[in-house]
C-alpha cells in the first residue's frame, strides 16, 4: 500500500496532468451522459480494476487513517466470536497518537536507523550494480552465463534466500562461522552483536537488490549510442573521462528512476529485517515498518492505533521524499 | 458480437469467483446436536516440540476417534513461539481458528479476557475437577468461570551432561557461584562451555529473578517489581555469566541452538523444563538416557526459585462443533491419557490420581520435577500476564548484548509495565 501510493502521486505530479489533463477534463464534462452511453463498455471494463483497487488499497488506507486518530487496541475493537458479539468501545482521540510518536524517542530513534539503513543499502546496491553492469556490458567470454548467475538472487523468492542467509549467519552452526573456524579464526556473532547485526542485514539486502540495479542499468547502458564512445576515443578521452562524461549522463534517466524505487522499497523492506533478526538483538535492527508490525501483531494487547499512526507517518515521509527528490531533479534540468 | 462474447465471459468469470468465495464455508464441520452421537471435525492446535513430542500427541489425539468413530480429529502442530499470535489472528478474524487450542498458562486468562474462549463450567469438558492439582487449575479460572482444562504442568531445573561433569570433576551446581566455578573447571579440563543461557526468551530469565527474591509484578499490592533491586541484580547476574564466558547465549534461534549444543555435548549444562526431556533424549550424548542428570536451578542470593508453567486445553468460543470439542478436551485431560503422556514423554500430569500410578512415579524426570513444582513460583493469572514477556524480552536481550546497562534495562521494563497496567505503582 505504502509502496504504491507515493510513486503514483509522483507520476501524477510529473507533468502528465499538466500537459493532458485539461483537455481530457473538459471533454468528459461537456457531455457526461453521452459519454456514458457510448463508452459504457469501457467503463464496464475499468470497473473491476477500480473496485479491486478501492477495496484492497483505498479501504485499508482510509481505515488506517481513521484508526490512527483513535485509541483502538485488541481489547476494545468489535469482534464476533461464535455467539458472543463484543461491540467496539474505542474512542476518538484526535492527534494524540501523532504527538506521542513525534515527541517520544522511539519513533525518532527507529527513523534514524531506518534512514541509515536505506541510504547505505541504496548507495551500495547502486554502486555495485553500476560496476557489474559496466563489466557485463563489455564483450567478455561467458557473458550470458555471468548475467544469468547475477540475476539469480532476484529469481529466488525473497523469503527463501533470507532464510538461507539466516542459516549461513547462525553463530554456532552456520556455514560462515564453520568456514572461519576452518581457517583458524574466531566465530563472528553475525546476528548476535547489535553492530554486527546491522552490517549483516545490510549485506543481505544489498545481495538481494543488486540484480535489479544491474539489469536496469545494463538496459540503460545498451541504449547509449556506441558512436559517442568512438568519437570520444578519437578526441583522446581516457576510460575514466568516457565514463564520467558519457556513461553517467547517459544513464541519468534510468538511474533516477531506480534510485527512487529502490529507496522506497528499502525503506519498507519488511522481509529481510523480520525474517533475519525480527528487529533484534533487542531493537537494534528494527526499522519503521517492522516496528509498526510489532505494534499490531506481536505485542499484547495489540496496539492498532499506534501501528496505524506509524503507517501513516511512513507514507507521509515517503511522499515528502518523493516530492523533494523530484524537485531537485527538475532543478537540475531533468524533464522526468 | 465479439464484444457480447467478451462481456458474457466477464460476467461468467465474476460469477464463478463469487461462487468460489461463498462455497468454502460449507461442509467443514458437521455439528452433532440431537442424536447424542458426536460427529464432525475437531481441529486441535498443539504446540509441543516437533520431532519428539508431536508424534505422541498426534497419535493420542487421533485415538479419540476410537471412542467416537464419527468424529474426525485434525491435528495441527503450531510452533510454540508463534501460537499465541496465530491463535489471536484467527480468533479475531473469526475464521481459521481451531476448535481446541493448547494454551500456555499465561495465555489462558488473556484469551478468556478477549472473549475468545468458551466457558467450560457445566459442560462435559470438565470431569472430576477436584482431582486437578490446585496450582494447575489456578490459571484456568478467570472472573469466576473456568475457561480451560489443565493438560500438563511444569517448572524448570538444570539439565547436565553427567559425563562432562565427571570428566571435569565437578558436581551439579547448587548456586550461581558454584555454577561459575564449575564452568571455569569444565572449560579448563574439557575445553567445553559450562552453560547455555537462552538469551532470546525471557522465560529463561525468571529463575534468576526469583533466585534474587524478585518478581515481575506484585498483583496483590498492584505494584511493578521488576525494576526493584532484585530485578537489577538478576540482570547483572545473567550479564556476568555471559561476560565471564561461563555461559554462551544467542539473540536469535535460541531454542534450536540450545538443544543442539547440549545434545551434541558442546555445553555441559542448560536450564530447561520437562518439555525438553523427550527432545534431549534424541541427542547422541544421551543415547544412554542415564547420562542426563537433573538438579534444581542454581540458587541466587535469596535461594532457589523456578517458575511454574504448563499448558491448558481451551475451547474456542466460535467453534462450530462445541460438543465434540468438549468431549475431546475431556479425553485429552483424562487420567488414562495423562498417564500415557507421562510415560512416553516424561511430561507432568495435572491430576493427583495419576501420580498414584507406579509407572508414573518411578519415571526419574517426573520424580524430580514433582517436588520442584510444589515449591515453584506462581505468576499472577491476570490477563496482562501474557503481555509481560514482550517488553522484558527486548530489554533482556539488550542487557545481554551490552546495548544497555542492567539498571537501565530493568527500569525500561518497569516503565513499560506501568503503561500496560494502568494505575499500578
Amino acid at each position: 500500500m505504502a509502496v504504491d501510493t507515493p510513486s503514483q502521486s509522483v507520476a501524477k505530479a510529473a507533468g502528465d496532468v499538466v500537459a493532458r489533463g485539461p483537455r481530457r477534463g473538459t471533454g468528459s464534462r461537456r457531455a457526461p451522459k453521452r459519454s456514458l452511453a457510448t463508452h459504457w463498455y469501457a467503463w464496464a471494463m475499468v470497473a473491476p480494476v477500480v473496485i479491486v483497487i478501492a477495496v484492497i488499497i483505498g479501504y485499508p488506507l482510509v481505515r488506517g487513517l481513521y484508526l490512527s486518530l483513535t485509541d483502538a487496541n485488541e481489547r476494545n475493537v468489535a469482534r464476533t466470536i461464535g455467539v458472543n458479539e463484543i461491540p467496539a468501545t474505542y474512542e476518538f482521540v484526535g492527534l494524540d497518537n501523532y504527538t506521542d510518536a513525534l515527541t517520544g524517542s522511539q519513533f525518532l530513534g527507529t527513523l534514524g536507523w531506518t534512514v541509515v539503513w536505506t541510504v547505505s543499502c541504496v548507495t551500495l546496491t547502486f554502486a555495485l550494480g553500476l560496476v557489474l553492469a559496466n563489466v557485463l556490458n563489455r564483450r567478455i567470454a561467458g557473458r550470458s552465463v555471468y548475467r544469468m548467475l547475477l540475476i539469480l538472487p532476484w529469481a529466488i523468492p525473497g523469503f527463501v534466500s533470507v532464510f538461507a542467509w539466516r542459516f549461513l549467519y547462525d553463530e554456532r552452526r552456520g556455514m560462515l562461522n564453520q568456514i572461519l573456524s576452518g581457517l583458524g579464526m574466531d566465530a563472528v556473532p553475525w546476528l548476535n552483536d547489535p553492530l554486527m547485526a546491522k552490517f549483516s542485514v545490510i549485506a543481505v539486502n544489498v545481495w538481494l537488490g543488486v540484480p535489479f540495479m544491474m539489469v536496469a542499468l545494463l538496459g540503460g547502458l545498451q541504449s547509449i549510442p556506441g558512436e559517442l564512445y568512438e568519437a570520444a576515443e578519437m578526441d583522446g578521452a581516457n576510460a575514466w573521462q568516457r565514463f564520467r562524461n558519457i556513461t553517467l549522463p547517459g544513464l541519468r534517466s534510468v538511474s533516477t528512476t531506480v534510485v527512487l524505487l529502490s529507496t522506497i522499497w528499502t525503506f519498507n523492506m519488511f522481509p529481510v529485517i523480520f525474517l533475519l533478526t525480527r528487529g533484534g538483538p533487542g531493537e537494534a535492527t528494527q526499522i519503521l515498518v517492522t516496528q509498526a508490525y510489532k505494534f499490531s501483531f506481536e505485542i499484547s494487547p495489540r496496539d492498532f492505533a499506534q501501528s496505524s499512526t506509524w503507517g501513516v507517518l511512513i507514507l507521509v515521509l515517503l511522499m515528502i521524499f518523493a516530492a523533494f527528490y523530484q524537485r531537485v531533479l527538475r532543478k537540475q534540468g531533468d524533464v522526468w | 458480437m465479439r464484444r457480447g462474447i467478451a462481456a458474457t465471459a466477464l460476467v461468467a468469470a465474476l460469477g464463478v469467483t463469487l461462487a468460489a468465495c461463498g462455497g468454502s464455508d460449507g461442509g467443514s464441520n458437521g455439528g452433532s446436536k440431537g442424536s447424542g452421537e458426536l460427529s464432525g471435525t475437531v481441529t486441535w492446535w498443539d504446540t509441543s516440540t516437533v520431532g519428539s513430542e508431536d508424534k505422541v500427541f498426534k497419535k493420542i489425539a487421533e485415538d479419540f476417534t476410537k471412542k467416537h468413530p464419527k468424529v474426525t480429529v485434525k491435528y495441527v502442530n503450531v510452533p510454540f513461539g508463534e501460537a499465541q499470535n496465530k491463535f489471536k489472528n484467527a480468533a479475531q478474524a473469526g475464521s481459521g481458528a481451531p476448535d481446541v487450542m493448547r494454551s500456555e498458562v499465561a495465555w489462558t486468562p488473556e484469551f478468556a479476557d478477549l472473549g475468545y474462549l468458551a466457558p467450560l463450567d457445566g459442560t462435559p469438558a470438565l470431569k472430576n475437577q477436584e482431582d486437578f492439582l490446585e496450582q494447575a487449575a489456578a490459571s484456568t479460572k478467570y472472573k469466576g468461570k473456568t475457561y480451560a482444562v489443565p493438560q500438563v504442568i511444569d517448572s524448570m531445573g538444570i539439565f547436565y551432561n553427567k559425563k562432562i561433569l565427571k570428566e571435569a570433576g565437578v558436581e551439579a551446581p547448587a548456586s550461581i557461584a558454584d555454577l561459575k566455578t564449575a564452568a571455569a573447571k569444565i572449560k579448563e579440563k574439557t575445553g567445553k562451555t559450562g552453560l547455555y543461557l537462552r538469551g532470546d526468551d525471557p522465560y529463561w530469565f525468571l529463575s534468576f529473578l526469583y533466585g534474587e527474591g524478585g518478581d515481575l509484578v506484585d498483583a496483590d499490592k498492584k505494584t511493578v517489581t521488576i525494576d526493584s533491586e532484585a530485578g537489577v541484580k538478576a540482570m547483572k547476574t545473567v550479564k556476568d555469566l555471559v561476560d565471564s564466558k561461563a555461559a554462551i547465549t544467542d539473540a536469535t534461534n535460541g531454542w534450536d541452538n540450545m538443544q543442539a549444543s547440549f545434545k551434541d555435548g558442546k555445553v555441559a549444562m542448560m536450564i530447561n523444563g520437562p518439555w525438553a526431556v523427550a527432545d534431549t533424549y534424541t541427542g547422541k550424548e544421551f543415547a544412554d538416557k542415564a547420562n542426563l542428570g537433573i538438579a534444581p536451578v542454581p540458587a541466587g542470593s535469596a535461594g532457589q526459585g523456578s517458575p511454574q508453567g504448563g499448558h491448558n486445553l481451551a475451547v474456542y468460543a466460535g467453534s462450530k462443533n462445541l460438543d465434540a470439542s468438549y468431549a475431546f478436551t475431556e479425553y485429552m485431560s483424562s487420567p488414562e491419557v495423562q498417564a500415557q503422556i507421562a510415560k512416553e514423554l516424561s511430561l507432568l500430569p495435572t491430576r493427583q490420581s495419576v501420580y498414584l500410578q507406579k509407572e508414573v512415579v518411578t519415571n526419574p524426570m517426573i520424580a524430580f520435577f514433582k517436588p520442584v513444582i510444589d515449591k515453584a513460583v506462581e505468576r499472577p493469572w491476570i490477563p496482562e500476564t501474557g503481555s509481560l514477556f514482550a517488553p522484558l524480552g527486548v530489554e533482556y536481550t539488550k542487557v545481554l548484548t551490552g546495548q544497555t546497562t542492567p539498571e537501565q534495562g530493568a527500569k525500561a521494563v518497569g516503565d513499560n509495565y506501568r503503561k500496560l497496567l494502568k494505575d499500578w505503582k
